[in-house]
């Protein structure tokens, strides 16, 4: 390998460096509009009148909207078209948009918002879990799902529970809750849009333009072929620019009024009310071990706190579920899950999408199962490991898998087993699994996830694809892919990404899947030219094409140009297209869909930390981080994510929340809601694992999501090293500390947390045959 | 709305005028009125670091600073920090190298607060780069790798 897993700077780095990026709120077209929304102060209400003729008396406004002119429904998912850009009929949660207005300049359009009128009805409020699954004192937020405020729920079973309880020698059950975060990304989102000639453009700073497309197109009436897309170079992402929004929508509409162009850029304020963020889900698990810690059934119970709207919350709660089995081998394992809807800010993907949450709690559970056995947690661990090429219980197909050597890697490094054990100072351990990529689209059908085109003329090399660099590194992906096969270097390649009207589909910036898809699919087409300039370039030569070596701007004898100019006069336009679809890998049962993926990465984390018991606070000072890689395309990128991957965890874990009083946000700006600052960040050693994966680009899996995941729990289990108490809640706020302490002096159980799982009207399991069993059968 | 006042600076040895609105921000003036949009925002409310530039020399949040406030004053903004086209600053190539640049929208508050720093402090160690770079908030690198690039710029400003 020439360029593949060398340490190459970033392709579009020196851009950033200088200031050079645009981002979206970079552009300025001529004869801009601007545009502000007009965002609803109650949780609940009814919208009885949106009166905008004060707005267009301002001077300066050039159009006001509302609801009325955006009628369609639009969401992520099919199952869910639940949102209209503006609100006509009811609002559901404080930040909902109802209008906008366009004017010449920002400020003009901020007071003219002011001057639209809203008559509400105010509503009861619904703010908990528990109050979602009882009878709404008024209507339910929405008009589907149920009984009372359900949105949706999952019931699977798979393998024999029963006997798989009854050998058990040891059944423990715990209750974990995970709080609400956000992604709090440095750029707040922004768009763009112009209408010319009967076609929609907009800039948006989105991690899926492919979807946003589609909802563009059915909420503006335009066929896909009049709208086109173009992700913005993006100022951070972790989930949160993954959905169609609001204001992408308000910016078409108001485009296509005037006639000339209009930006939105949200307020720090709005973002946090724009959020998919991170469910808080409450969790409740009972497993029977063998004396040895071999786990023989587990039971898994979810209650997810939704907020306002569908987003991707239907695959949120079943990923609550899914990948418990990608790490662990549970012989009978059953699910369920529900996600209720409240009147908060809506709830979606963040960065490990629904499985940090069961990550903590499985984890932290293993722990106490370890200590009532009188066992060592790693060794627990490693007894129930997934084993490389075997199909989990749930029909998870695991092929490259080093959990064995994460885990030997992270414990040495660490030295976990020879820790100083004084009051006061803990190590934790933890592993976790992520997938490289859905194996299912969001729409079902057969075609590519990813495409990849690649244009060859005097200009050299131009590769199109619609994967979105979101500051991850996807560009540098691709270039590198492409110049590994051509013998060239990443900075010869000219990208053209993410952009729907120019390159082909790609899904997006999503569930980890880009250099794995994208990165197939680049190679297949650059293997394409690979071959055809060989071809030529042996013919040139009077060889046969396996004699032609590839590499430092040779193609065999010849110069790349040179043969690329041969292939030119031989052939006339040269192009070549390659693609990726993953192999059909859905188990057979209703809820499959969520959970396979063509590979998973694996992490495992120690912890290393200082907890104060006067004042419950908690100094981490270092976090070794062990992560099967596959194989590392670029090694800085990598590292990258893993440092950035541990930073979110350690916040998730030990600060950021976003919490509400009433459904009022609590902490909707950047000095309340806590994040890390540099002081406040330990020390991380990575270490990459190479297991070579056989159906990633080079052996490659994910990274940008897996690393977070063993970090939360890992935290947690090292304060109950240091100070024998166990905080089954997070963010581990100083105060949930001492109130673990104060129950373990009063001679309760030492520990702070939920204490009970409400009664969920889960419909009947479906049963589903592990896949030993229905391959017997056949 | 209030009247318009003209105010004058100098942004990257440029002598600038601008007509602008007393209570428009530096940032506002440099991104909209100069079109130097390399400073960013995160929050324009002085809590996240983004739309850091140099005043006179020293860290300022250019979303908490009125035109009367940078009347006459030298201001340096990312677009500034690199001799030419071609020829970076060493902060700027430290962190290209060292990979200190994911989504890239904290760069410039980063590159700019690393400047002062190392124009005052030639030799910093950790603490003193975490401390100095305490109110510039990273969401992508975890912070790491700036470390990494400010001590290897550092290394190299002193030979
Ligand atoms: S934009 Fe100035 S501190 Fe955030
Ligand atoms: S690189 Fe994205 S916020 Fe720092």
């Amino acid at each position: 390998m020439r360029v593949v897993g060398k340490p190459l700077p970033k392709v579009d780095v020196r851009a950033k460096v200088t200031g050079s990026t645009l981002y979206a709120d970079d552009l300025v077209l001529p004869d801009m509009l601007f545009c502000k929304l007009l965002r609803s102060p109650h949780p609940y209400a009814r919208i009885k009148r949106v009166d905008v003729r004060g707005a267009l008396e301002v001077e300066g406004v050039v159009a006001a909207i509302t609801g009325d002119d955006l009628p369609i429904k639009y969401g992520i998912l099919p199952v869910t078209q639940d949102e209209h850009a503006l609100e006509n009929e009811k609002v559901r949660y404080v930040g909902d948009p109802v209008a906008a207005v366009a004017a010449y300049d920002e400020e003009t359009a901020a007071l003219a918002c002011e001057r639209i009128v809203v008559e509400y009805e105010v509503l009861h409020p619904v703010t908990s879990i528990e109050e979602a699954l009882s009878e709404p004192v008024d209507e339910p937020i929405h008009d589907y799902g149920g009984p009372a405020n359900i949105h949706k729920m999952a019931a699977l079973a798979f393998g024999d529970l029963e006997s798989g309880f009854a050998q058990a020698d040891h059944i423990r059950e715990d209750v974990f809750f995970y709080e609400g975060n956000t992604h709090l990304p440095m750029e707040e989102h922004s768009a763009i849009a112009s209408y010319v000639d009967g076609k929609l453009t907009l800039w948006s700073s989105t991690q899926t333009p492919h979807y946003v497309h589609r909802a563009v197109s059915k909420v503006m009436g335009l066929p896909m072929s009049a709208v086109r897309i173009v992700a913005t170079p993006h100022g951070g992402g972790f989930g949160g620019k993954t959905d169609p929004f609001s204001h992408e929508m308000v910016v078409c509409k108001l485009a296509m009024v005037t006639g000339k162009p209009v930006k939105c850029t949200l307020t720090r304020e709005e973002v946090f009310y724009a959020h998919r963020g991170r469910h808080p889900v409450l969790m409740w698990v009972r497993t029977g071990v063998k004396r040895d810690g071999k786990i023989t059934a587990m039971h898994f119970k979810t209650a997810l706190d939704g907020g306002a709207y569908g987003s991707y919350g239907v695959a949120t709660t079943f990923y609550t579920g899914a990948l418990q089995t990608a790490t662990y081998d549970i012989p009978a394992y059953r699910f369920e899950g529900a996600r209720v809807f409240t009147n908060k800010a809506p709830c979606g993907p963040k960065r490990g999408h629904g499985t940090p949450q069961p990550r903590f709690a499985l984890e932290l559970h293993l722990d106490k199962i370890a200590e009532d056995l009188g066992l060592d947690p790693v060794e627990v661990r490693r007894r129930n490991y997934v084993k490389p090429n075997t199909t989990t219980v749930n029909w998870l197909r695991i092929t490259s898998c080093g959990l064995e050597e994460i885990t030997n890697r992270v414990i040495q490094a660490s030295g976990y087993h020879r820790r100083r054990r004084v009051e006061g100072h803990g190590m934790g351990f933890a592993v976790a699994s992520y997938l490289s990529g859905a194996g299912l689209p969001i729409y079902w059908n057969k075609l590519p996830h990813s495409e990849c085109q690649l244009k060859l003329d005097r200009g050299g090399v131009t590769a199109y694809c619609g994967a979105t660099d979101i500051g991850q590194g996807s560009d540098t992906v691709i270039a590198t892919v492409v110049a590994e096969e051509l013998g060239l270097w990443p900075s010869d390649i000219r990208l053209v990404t993410g952009d729907t009207g120019l390159a082909p589909v790609d899904l997006g910036s999503y569930s980890s899947r880009v250099t794995f898809m994208a990165g197939n699919a680049a190679l297949d087409a650059a293997r394409k030219l690979r071959d055809l300039l060989v071809e030529v370039a042996a013919e040139s030569m009077g060889c046969s094409p396996g004699e032609v070596e590839v590499g430092d701007g040779k193609i065999g004898a010849l110069s790349f140009e040179e043969t690329a100019q041969l292939a030119q006069e031989r052939y006339g336009a040269i192009s070549t297209a390659g693609s990726y679809r993953p192999p059909d890998l859905a188990g057979p049962y209703k809820g499959s869909g969520v959970g396979p993926s063509p590979a998973y990465s694996y992490s495992a984390a120690v912890v290393d930390l200082d907890a104060d018991s006067k004042t419950g606070i908690v100094q981490v000072n270092k976090v070794w981080l062990a992560h099967d890689i596959g194989r590392s395309i670029n090694p800085i990128s990598v590292r990258g994510q893993v440092e950035g991957g541990v930073y979110m965890g350690l916040g998730e874990a030990l600060m950021e929340e976003q919490a509400y009083r009433k459904a009022l946000h609590k902490q909707p700006s950047m000095l309340d809601y806590k994040s890390l600052t540099f002081v406040d960040m330990p020390e991380v050693e990575t270490i990459l694992v190479e297991t070579n994966d056989p159906e990633g680009p080079y052996g490659a899996k994910e990274v940008g999501q897996g690393p977070l995941l063993p970090v939360v729990p890992a935290v947690a289990s090292a304060i109950h090293d240091a100070l024998g108490v166990w905080v089954d809640q997070v963010p581990i706020t100083p105060d949930k500390v001492l109130k673990a302490l104060d129950a373990k002096v009063k001679g309760e159980a030492p520990r702070f947390g939920p204490k009970s799982f409400p009664d969920i009207p889960y419909p009947q399991c479906i049963k589903v045959d592990p896949p030993h069993v229905a391959t017997q059968a056949v | 709305m209030s009247d318009s006042i003209v105010v004058g600076f100098t942004v990257n040895g440029r002598r600038r005028e601008v007509l602008t609105k007393p209570h428009h921000t530096l940032l506002e003036i440099l991104r909209e009125d100069l079109g130097l949009t390399g400073t960013k925002h995160g929050c324009e409310l002085g809590e996240c670091g983004a739309c850091t530039v140099l005043v006179d020399g020293i860290p300022q949040l250019s979303c908490l600073l009125l035109p009367h406030q940078v009347e006459g004053k030298e201001i340096t903004t990312v677009e500034g920090l690199a001799k030419s086209g071609d020829e970076l600053h060493p902060l700027q190539e430290a962190f290209v190298e060292v990979g200190a640049v994911q989504c890239g929208y904290c760069t410039p508050g980063m590159l700019l607060t690393a400047k002062a720093l190392l124009d005052e402090n030639p030799a910093p160690s950790r603490q003193e780069i975490a401390e100095a770079l305490s109110g510039n908030i990273c969401r992508c690198t975890g912070y790491e790798s700036i470390t990494r690039a400010v001590e290897l710029a550092a290394r190299r400003m002193e030979v």
